[in-house]
């Protein structure tokens, strides 16, 4: 694959996390809506909420510091650039080797790392309580990640994206119980990481529950489209991860295999999109203290899975 | 092929094994322990089914069979009927926050691998990676009877750990000879039923079937 050919297929990678992201939200929301009774408004209207707050002016609190302003941009920043090192549509992605698993998790704390501050800056109880239970949430998850991190690693012997999606396309049978332990890890961690329902509700605003919505509730304009299309791209970027490490077939690995890839992630993703709203109308959302609880349940998955690894296999 | 794929369907059954073991631990409410350890028999069943049908053992199928029957169908029933009766539906209470209970059961499922290294490295079966789960599935139905406060638990415990015996002996030796598991099965059946019994009495006569009851037994000294 020649560099023109590699820098192609990363603009698409780029160009899919950061618009297929609000098309993927509305499917979810559009699911959303039909499991509860309820009309839905069009798959397109993710864009045309963020067109809107784009247009619109920026409301700065007075003591707003640079953190406050500087923060939609380092979060879209660092999960566009998490976006662009999951291959998704090509394993031979170029930027995937300049970020490995690990350090896509290290990403992921940067961007919660400066929406935690940007929650505290303006000193509104509303944005320290979302920050404080954010934090409280990273603590338990990020373990849990990691573990999920290193078990599917064991397997490949490395922990690039690229190396791990090769390793598991070529697997002819592929039957692992620490695939299956991580696997469940993951679905609790992606839960709890993109703010869906057990963990976070992601549509309400202005409730004492809420932990996501109240770390941005001081945003407008411009600097809340970016949040929330960074809320956005973190549930498609998890989601891409997933089918990255266990659900890899059909994904290219050159140029002439892209427009394939495309399509068979758009029906992974459809089928997510589903799987994600049965979760989510199947279960209540949870008090905080049990959330502990829950992610300790994916931990102990994740090192299931890890001790299955050695004992099983 | 056939046995390549034979033993990863078998390693994986044990996986569920382990995992449902785990969600013994976890559970809360009596009914999901009940669907808990009903799914946990319908693994090993289905294991044993596998083990039988790769190993060639006519036995192990009526082990299956058996398991498929008590373990999945009677015993929850019987248990359920139990609990029915008593009217328990509150909460599970352990005595070691769960958590905690989840730490030490990873600690044991470790101890376990390293307690049965010396056997896989001697057994020419291919079940032999399973010891390791079947181990820590006894160990782990110990430790839900060490950590809970309820009689009913308790039994659920007891019979979890039977189920581990029982995978054990599949793993170890391709199963215990046909007597032996028709006689230990029985003994599950009646062991299910004197429970029943034993409870419903610990329950009249202490009005709680909290264990920690029966420590006012002793004289006052």
């Amino acid at each position: 694959m020649n560099i023109l050919e590699q820098l192609l297929t990363e603009a698409m990678q780029i160009a899919l996390t950061a618009l297929a992201a609000p098309l993927f939200v509305g499917w979810v929301r559009m699911l959303k809506c039909w499991s509860q009774g309820r009309r839905a408004p069009g798959i397109l209207q993710p864009y045309r909420n963020l067109l809107k707050l784009f247009s619109k002016d920026i409301l700065l609190a007075e003591n707003a510091s640079w953190v406050f302003r500087a923060t939609p941009y380092v979060v879209f920043g660092t999960i566009l650039m998490a976006g662009s090192v999951i291959p998704v549509i090509s394993s031979e992605l170029p930027l995937s080797a300049s970020a490995d698993i690990i350090a896509l998790v290290a990403l992921f704390g940067i961007a919660r790392f400066f929406t935690a501050l940007a929650g505290m800056d303006v000193g509104t109880s509303f944005g320290g309580m979302g920050s404080s239970r954010e934090m409280m949430i990273a603590s338990l998850a990020e373990p849990a990640v990691l573990m999920t991190a290193f078990t599917v690693s064991l397997f490949s012997h490395s922990t690039s994206l690229s190396v791990i999606v090769k390793y598991v396309q070529g697997l002819s049978f592929f039957l692992s119980p620490s695939m299956a332990f991580v696997f469940f890890a993951f679905i609790l961690i992606m839960l709890a990481e993109t703010g869906r329902v057990p963990v976070d509700n992601p549509v309400t605003h202005l409730e004492l529950t809420m932990i996501h919505e109240g770390m941005i509730l001081e945003y407008s304009g411009r600097h809340l489209a970016l949040m929330e299309w960074a809320g956005m791209m973190k549930l498609f970027v998890f989601s891409s991860l997933g089918i990255a490490l266990f659900s890899p077939w059909g994904i290219a690995s050159d140029v002439a295999g892209v427009p394939f890839a495309l399509l068979l992630v758009a029906l992974k993703l459809t089928a997510i999109g589903v799987i994600v709203v049965l979760i989510e109308t199947g279960m209540a959302k949870m008090r905080i203290f049990r959330v502990p609880e829950f992610l300790g349940t994916a931990f102990l998955l994740a090192t299931l899975g890890m001790l299955s690894h050695f004992m099983l296999e | 092929m056939t046995h390549g794929i034979s033993i990863q369907l078998n390693n994986f059954l044990a996986a569920f094994i382990l995992l449902t073991s785990f969600a013994l631990l976890a559970q809360r409410r009596i009914y999901g322990l009940l669907v808990i350890f009903a799914w946990q028999g319908f693994f090993l069943s289905l294991s044993s089914a596998i083990v039988a049908y790769t190993a060639d053992i006519r036995h192990l199928y009526v082990s299956a069979a058996l398991t498929l029957l008590l373990k999945v169908i009677v015993l929850p029933y019987i248990l359920y009927a139990l609990i029915n009766k008593l009217n328990i539906f509150r909460e599970v209470e352990p005595l070691v926050n769960i958590p905690t209970t989840m730490l030490i059961g990873v600690a044991l499922v470790i101890f376990s691998y390293h307690l049965t290294a010396p056997v896989r490295e001697l057994s020419t079966l291919f079940t032999r990676t399973t010891l390791a789960v079947a181990l820590s599935t006894v160990l782990l139905g110990f430790l839900m009877m060490i950590t809970r406060k309820k009689a009913v638990t308790q039994v659920i415990g007891f019979l979890a750990m039977e189920n581990g015996l029982f995978f054990a002996a599949t793993s170890a030796t391709y199963g215990m000879p046909l007597v032996v598991e028709l006689g230990v099965a029985l003994d599950i059946l009646i062991a299910a039923l004197i429970f029943g019994i034993f409870i419903f009495q610990i329950r009249t006569t202490f009005d709680t079937l909290d264990l920690t009851e029966m420590e006012k037994l002793k004289e006052d000294s």
